[in-house]
């Protein structure tokens, strides 16, 4: 009798978390909605993550990462990797202002928010400013587009037999794996002439060939896609810090929710960086 | 959230250390590994790569966990977001095998279109006998 009575009461108490009114996740709507566009979004993120990865793999010969993002403001070169470490200390930076916005709006302290949210739009535009000298090097001086890659790597042992004027000399040696980019002047495209030192081709002349097509449009594509998720970030980012220094979510009495959201939609932007940064620019 | 206003201050400022200290070994260790730092030095780039998928993954888990507060969330709900990210594991393996596929694809057809042809005297052989030839030729790859 007492055990029919006891799974009846959770029986019903089942049904009452269910029916309406109470939040089984313990969460409101709008902090569950947007995490499940934030997993749909992982997804969208991933398919394009994973494309690049099967046709990276299914080359002969990729552009070495470390070679093609070398430049650095101010003229400098040969700078492995520098830039984008700083792009991505920006935007780790503004994902901790983020959280210490969301962490003052749980206590109520409006001017809290606001400080801590101008930050974070500040490291948001700082990143966009970043990627936009990273895109315009490439695009403008390196001439790589989405149909044309310059960027490429041997794939045999040979010896140049011209040289480019600017790191490529007549009679340097390169291996398997060295990484080179084809020059542009006055619109006219330089391939190099080599001849080959090792392997069933030994003493022919080849000249260089361009990369991978597919190498451009992937890197634009995912690195826009990922920029135009940070560029929505952050205009929602000034028109919610605006709300919040109107005073609008005082009366809400929520806990600055909507920071709380667009803090989520934040951290999931960096988060898609983490993985855009290993795969483009680590691996 | 679970914790008060000072300890979740603490524990915000320490992932943010972690998370730079992790992306200052990944570069260190992308660099090093080609040789940049100690001449001369290379580290094979299957190894490198698990280094940086398990650092990258490490990173993520704090982000998720600690920034997003996954942590104090309702077991529930953390299962509804991450079990389907489950799927992607498989996406990872069907399509790099696919990738694999393609590039023995294109050395093969590489090599078909380098192969040539002694000069010699083709004899006009039976029908029958040319489709022999023909799908011999293509068993060959």
């Amino acid at each position: 009798m007492a055990d029919t009575l006891t799974h009846h009461a959770a029986e019903e108490n089942a049904e009452k978390l269910w029916e309406g009114g109470k939040q089984p996740f313990k969460i409101s709507y709008g902090k569950l909605m947007m995490w499940y566009f934030l997993l749909s979004d992982a997804f969208t993120f991933a398919g394009f993550l994973i494309a690049y990865g099967t046709l990276r793999v299914s080359m002969p010969t990729w552009p070495v990462p470390d070679f093609v993002f070398s430049a650095f403001p101010g003229g400098l070169h040969h700078k492995p990797l520098y830039f984008v470490t700083v792009m991505t200390f920006i935007l780790l930076f503004s994902s901790y202002t983020m959280v210490r916005a969301v962490q003052e709006g749980h206590r109520e302290n409006k001017n809290g928010v606001v400080f801590w949210m101008i930050l974070t739009i500040i490291g948001g535009m700082g990143f966009l400013g970043s990627q936009a000298w990273e895109w315009n090097t490439l695009i403008a001086k390196e001439h790589v587009s989405v149909t044309t890659n310059p960027f490429s790597a041997h794939t045999e042992y040979g010896v140049y037999l011209e040289g480019d004027g600017v790191d490529i000399k007549e009679g340097d040696t390169f291996e398997p794996g060295t990484p080179y980019l084809i020059h542009k002047h006055d619109g006219e495209w330089h391939q190099l002439d080599y001849r080959v030192t090792e392997g069933p081709d030994a003493g022919t002349v080849k000249e260089q060939e361009f990369g991978p097509k597919s190498f451009g449009a992937l890197f634009f594509f995912i690195t826009g896609f990922h920029g135009f998720h940070v560029l929505s970030g952050v205009i929602f980012l000034i028109i919610i810090c605006v709300n919040a220094a109107t005073g609008l979510y005082i009366k809400r009495k929520n806990g600055y929710e909507m920071v709380e959201k667009i803090g989520l939609y934040w951290h999931f932007v960096d988060l898609v960086w983490v993985f855009v940064f290993l795969v483009f620019y680590l691996i | 959230m679970g914790h008060s206003y000072e300890k979740s201050k603490k524990i915000a400022f320490k992932t943010i250390n972690i998370l730079g200290l992790i992306t200052i070994v990944e570069v260190v260790f992308a660099l090093a590994g080609k040789g940049y730092i100690i001449e001369g030095v290379e580290v094979s780039t299957a190894i490198m790569a698990l280094v940086m998928i398990a650092l990258s993954l490490t990173k993520a888990y704090l982000i998720v966990y600690e920034f997003m507060h996954m942590k104090y969330e309702v077991p529930a709900l953390v299962k509804t977001v991450l079990l389907p990210v489950g799927l992607l594991i498989w996406a990872v393996i069907a399509f790099f095998t696919e990738g694999n596929t393609w590039l023995n694809y294109r050395s093969n057809l590489k090599e078909k279109n380098e192969e040539k042809v002694e000069n010699r005297e083709v004899k006009p052989p039976a029908k029958q006998e040319s489709m022999i030839l023909i799908n011999d030729h293509n068993n060959l790859g």
